[in-house]
């Protein structure tokens, strides 16, 4: 699957900074969240369950827990709770919300 | 010695309205908050959003002089701070930052406010499906608008998104609403009194014309929902009605069937709770000032009960005021008087309730969804593995988690226990307890626990 982002951006101008995710370049609005600038630039899942199942962010406000992703070498971090900053190094996990985001189970 | 009088715990209509009045009446407070900026769900961003974002509205841009009131010598507030335990004393603990803190007072007020009502289907869980409240957020707080949505479900809000998204310019695709008929012929009866409520009522009829005029497609008394993701990642979403199966293709599906309380954090303190029958949710139970149970813990807005952003503002001031009575900074009588004008908006703000509960309930198959539905998002536990654990023996939530996990990932039920209750309830009346809340009531690590042993760091 490969789909644009489900959202459109408001004409506005705001600053931007620049975040890393799973190695690519990410240009995002400066003030939102983690969540709102990964649902900006694409429609895919950030996330697979420990079924293999496809998710993306959902409540955006903290409840659900299916936007977490690793930022900064912090795996289970939601990123509807986390604003973007520049230079931030953004993963997405697949598998069991393990410490090592998954990957080490 | 506590720290503060008092610790107010959300900063939403009812979280600041209460600082502000306490504040006022010479209390020292502490507002914290898990979100980055004041203003709750309904006025997010609101402060920030001042001279831009017009199509949120009018009734949105109002909620910044809750946020400028704020702005007094005796408030200290703290965003980004998640409380996860409450203590008698009462302490709250809080982190910010991945660090532990522990603030002290003699009162604390909990204004967590509600999250949407959860809307499990089968296909729920896919990307593209999302709460319209969700989508409303990221319109007030990123400056993001659903592209050619859909918007399924039922309530207020509902209506509210769409003619928001209109006056953006990205009008939903359709409207595919669950109302039926004899929902609003049961809601009939409650018409007198929400004519006190007259100018909500209004602003919903408002908001109907706009989606009329603008030509979006409504379709109700819709059924059965379903949404199968296409190869390109399009959502397939297919609903009954007029007794045919109907499918609309879009790339985001918004559904929403109203807002419950947030009673984490009211159940983990030891409040007591009940169901309100009407809007099929527990609730902490309170009297008029949100005095509970236990004598320090005040519960005001939608946290104790779906009242909307004006209910949520007065409840905020009566607790206020009854914290300043029992702080002794004001007699009984000083604040029965200057209750009187909370109580009224509280009287004219509730008296739509009843009848927007009754018209826009929330439809059996979203309180007990088909078996192939996921209930519990985070443990992928579906409706049909709990009707099989009931079939063995499970008599009550706890059971339940105990024998398939439901509740034990990390939203620690948020999203799965209004459908566990819903299916144990499908079909007979017996009671069914709240499940326990415990602390810590969200996602901590063990860092932010270890810090607490070695000398916790006080103070906000």
């Amino acid at each position: 699957m490969n789909i644009a982002s489900r959202f459109e951006r408001a004409p506005e101008n705001a600053p931007t900074v620049r975040i890393e995710v799973n190695g690519e370049t990410l240009v995002a609005k400066q003030g939102i969240s983690l969540a709102a600038a990964l649902l900006a630039q694409s429609g895919n899942p950030s996330r697979k369950t420990a079924k293999g199942n496809d998710r993306t962010a959902y409540c955006m406000m903290g409840v659900c827990f299916d936007c977490l992703v690793e930022v900064d070498g912090v795996a289970n971090t939601q990123a509807c709770m986390t604003l973007v900053r520049d230079g931030m190094i953004v993963s997405s996990q697949a598998g069991l919300r393990g410490l090592g985001g998954g990957q080490d189970v | 010695m506590s720290e503060f009088d008092l610790i107010v715990i959300g900063g939403g209509p009812a979280g600041m309205s209460a600082a502000a009045t306490a504040a006022h009446g010479g209390l020292n407070v502490l507002l914290l908050d898990e979100q980055p900026h004041a203003g709750g769900q309904i006025y997010r961003n609101v402060g920030e959003n001042r001279t831009s974002r017009g199509w949120l509205g009018k009734d949105y841009s109002a909620g910044a002089r809750f946020v400028d009131a704020l702005d007094h010598p005796a408030i200290t507030t703290q965003f980004g701070a998640t409380v996860w335990r409450l203590d008698s004393g009462p302490r709250v603990i809080w982190s910010r930052n991945g660090e532990s803190h522990i603030s002290t007072a003699q009162h604390v007020l909990l204004a967590g406010g509600a999250q949407e009502r959860p809307v499990p289907f089968p296909g729920w869980t896919l990307p593209g499906v999302m709460p319209a409240g969700a989508a409303q957020i990221l319109m007030k707080s990123a400056g993001m608008l659903p592209k050619d949505a859909v918007l399924a479900g039922s309530g207020p809000l509902l209506y509210l998104v769409a003619a928001q998204m209109i006056d953006a310019g990205c009008p939903p695709r359709a409207l595919v609403e669950t109302q039926t008929p004899r929902m609003l012929a049961r809601a009939l009866p409650h018409l007198p009194k929400a004519l006190f409520g007259m100018t909500t009522l209004l602003k919903g009829l408002r908001l109907l014309a706009k989606i009329r005029a603008a030509g979006v497609r409504r379709f109700t008394h819709a059924a059965r929902f379903e949404a199968q993701a296409n190869d390109d990642g399009s959502i397939a979403f297919s609903f009954e009605h007029k007794g045919q199966r109907n499918t609309l293709t879009s790339t985001l599906l918004l559904t929403h069937q109203g807002v419950i309380p947030s009673t984490h954090m009211s159940r983990s303190g030891g409040i007591a709770h009940e169901w309100n029958a009407a809007q099929a949710a527990f609730q902490p139970i309170t009297d008029i000032w949100g005095g509970t149970n236990q004598p320090h813990l005040h519960v005001a807005g939608d946290g104790a009960g779906i009242g909307g952003a004006e209910t949520a503002a007065a409840s905020g001031d009566l607790a206020a005021l009854n914290i300043l009575h029992l702080c002794a900074k004001i007699t009984g009588d000083t604040r029965d008087q200057m209750a009187a004008e909370p109580r009224g908006k509280l009287f004219r703000a509730r008296a739509i309730r009843p009848f927007l509960d009754a018209a826009y309930a929330p439809p059996a198959d979203v309180l007990s969804p088909p078996d192939e539905t996921i209930a519990c998002r985070c443990e992928e536990i579906t409706a049909g593995q709990i009707r099989e654990s009931i079939d063995e023996g499970a008599r009550g939530h706890r059971q339940i988690k105990t024998s398939l996990r439901t509740g034990m990932g990390p939203c620690q039920g948020r999203m799965c226990d209004a459908t566990v209750r819903g299916i144990l309830c499908a079909g007979h009346k017996s009671a069914i307890a709240p499940p326990r809340a415990r602390s810590p009531i969200k996602p901590v690590t063990l860092a932010e626990l270890a810090a607490l042993a070695d000398g916790p760091k006080t103070g906000a």
